[in-house]
């Protein structure tokens, strides 16, 4: 089923004659027929929830914009993709530009956004022309500029480079940087649907969200409930990474169990080098790993599915979270003590600072950890770390502590004999080819190995 | 540094996408064109041009310029190699990828070769997990690396340098 990457593979389909040939902007006609209200209500009815990482309904965050007398509304995309593990919204911007610039126009109108803005990440430099081509194309042809198809409604989409700061993912630090500031993320209340950018109501949606309301748009939003399961509706885009064999974009209708994903030929294509799994992280870097048996079952022994509700089967003791897609695929001769290093790196440098127990917590965290990989960590050092994660989550005011928080705690609670052996083999601590085999999935043993 | 004219324009048009009186927004973007022509850094000269051409005040830009990882505040070699280290690449081998670019141009992270052609500077995730190893190298990512391909990216920069002087 695949409703965003439909045309992906048409040759051409980044530019507007091609993309239109196959059906682009049609959802843009039909809801310049509709009124603001009513496309809401589709989007409501769809229940589509947020695809950046949060998955809080969409059309519940549209329904909060305040709509002052007077006052300009905006809508702001959010392409800040810097989550690890998570390249999807690159793919589609990459590729597929039209399907967002389409997505912005009928969600700009349905939101009173006539200046609509593309926060993109700046290292994604060269999708700024192409996104800006596509605008072009787009004004051209009619579909962007003063009193489009005549309807009286004026809409310009601008994109607007970031720093290369990951915290600008997070909304409230993405409007600072798109206001020429740090990214310091805001106290909310107020939230953005209030006082956004330039203290203006504002709706901030991920990429891939935005460009989910065109086969909304196009189906209805009951035929968009229909795919999926329960609150896990419509399709979702996953980022494939890792020790796969196929890593890449997919797009799936969260039907599939996580062993049908990681090893048919139709997704993953199993593990790679003949290896087996170890580990996964299903959602992008900052949600709980998850060893092999708790990838493939629940705690209660049931499939795992790849949607929402069943990945965080479990809570954090044993399940994880969806959050931006971004799966990571670890083998059995992966070092999950290295790999969480490396997440905490990330995360030290790229907290803002603003909140002391993210800026130092994040630190701290980093050096006890590579004094662990590095054959110099103390078994006391394994408990602090478990408290200090402890004492940054829910304690700052942004979810970037958290993030930081949880794939430490997740790696301590599913792999304490790994930090273990690393703090009572410290010659050997510093070979990362440590991969103990009891964690790696039973199940799954290679034919050729 | 000083914005030719053709930049000039570029920059007023960027600052004409925001609201009235809005045109700080457009702070990041005029940075970015900033450090491009202030050969891949940005010196306080370089910024505090930047603050008079916005009419805001040198400290605003400063405060934004440190912020960012992306702009350098100190020189920075003709080509800079930002390879990627975070989880995702470690898995696919960005360890042996930076360590052999070490040995190959001598010179440690962060630091920029003796004839001011080849810097490195390791990066955190840039989202080409898929890809992995990558690096950055100008507006562009080089993926799938390997120690051949850095060394056809190392000749490619040296052929390009050479064809440009």
């Amino acid at each position: 089923m695949k409703l965003l990457l439909e045309h992906a593979h048409v040759e051409g389909i980044r530019y507007y004659d091609t993309y239109r040939k196959h059906g682009g902007y049609r959802s843009v006609e039909k809801a310049f027929k509709m009124t603001p209200e009513e496309i809401v209500e589709e989007v409501k009815k769809s229940g589509l929830r947020g695809r950046g990482g949060a998955g809080f309904p969409t059309g519940m965050k549209w329904s909060f914009l305040a709509k002052p007398e007077g006052v300009p509304r905006h809508l702001v995309c959010n392409a800040d993709e810097s989550e690890p593990g998570t390249f999807k919204d690159r793919y589609l911007m990459e590729f597929i530009p039209h399907l967002l610039i389409e997505g912005l126009i009928v969600s700009s109108f349905a939101l009173g956004s006539s200046m609509t803005y593309i926060y993109i990440r700046g290292e994604y430099a060269w999708i700024v022309d192409i996104l800006e081509q596509a605008i072009t194309e787009a004004k051209n042809n009619g579909w962007l500029g003063k009193n489009i198809l005549n309807s009286g409604f004026d809409c310009e989409i601008y994109v607007q480079r970031g720093g290369g700061a990951y915290i600008c993912g997070e909304e409230t630090a993405l409007i600072e940087s798109l206001e020429g500031k740090r990214g310091n993320p805001r106290i909310k209340p107020p939230f953005p649907a209030i006082q956004g950018v330039w203290m203006r109501p504002t709706v901030v949606n991920n990429v891939e969200t935005l460009a989910a309301v065109v086969p909304i748009i196009n189906n209805g939003g009951e035929a968009y409930a229909s795919i999926g399961v329960g609150k896990s509706t419509g399709t979702k885009l996953l980022s494939v990474c890792g020790n796969v064999k196929k890593q890449g974009i997919y797009e799936i209708d969260m039907t599939q169990t996580v062993e049908e994903f990681i090893f048919s030929d139709e997704y993953c294509g199993g593990i790679a080098n003949g290896k087996k799994l170890k580990a996964c992280i299903p959602g992008g870097s900052s949600v709980p790993i998850l060893p092999a048996n708790l990838t493939l079952k629940t705690a209660k022994g049931e499939a795992r599915y790849m949607n929402y509700e069943s990945l965080a089967d479990g809570g954090f003791a044993t399940g994880s979270m969806m959050g931006s897609g971004g799966f990571i695929v670890l083998d059995e001769d992966q070092c999950v003590v290295r790999h969480t290093m490396t997440l905490a790196r990330f995360y030290n440098h790229e907290s803002c600072g603003q909140c002391s127990p993210c800026r130092e917590g994040t630190g701290w965290m980093y050096k006890i950890l590579k004094n662990i990989e590095y054959g110099k960590g103390k078994m006391s050092d394994i408990d602090l770390l478990w408290d200090i994660q402890r004492k940054i989550e829910g304690n700052t005011i942004c979810p970037l502590g958290d993030a930081a928080a949880w794939p430490v705690a997740a790696a301590i609670r599913h792999f304490r004999d790994e930090f273990e052996w690393h703090v009572n083999n410290p010659d050997e601590a510093q070979n990362r080819n440590y991969g103990l085999a009891h964690y790696a999935d039973p199940i799954h043993v290679p034919v050729s190995a | 540094m000083k914005f030719s004219a053709e930049k000039l324009n570029k920059v007023k048009e960027i600052m004409a996408r925001y609201p009235e009186g809005k045109h700080k927004s457009a702070l990041i973007p005029v940075l970015h064109i900033a450090q491009e022509e202030n050969g891949g850094w940005l010196s306080t000269e370089a910024m505090d041009h930047v603050a008079e051409v916005m009419n805001i005040l040198p400290i605003e830009v400063y405060e934004v310029a440190t912020f960012y990882t992306m702009f350098n505040l100190k020189p920075v070699g003709k080509y800079v190699f930002e390879v990627c280290r975070t989880g995702p690449c470690m898995l696919n081998g960005s360890d042996g990828i930076i360590d052999y670019i070490k040995e190959k141009l001598s010179i440690r992270e962060g630091e920029t070769t003796l004839d001011g052609m080849f810097t490195l500077k390791p990066a955190e995730c840039l989202g080409a997990c898929g890809y992995a190893p990558m690096m950055q190298l100008g507006k562009h990512y080089r993926e799938h690396l390997t120690k051949e391909k850095v060394d056809a990216i190392i000749d490619e920069c040296r052929r390009n340098a050479a064809n440009n002087n």
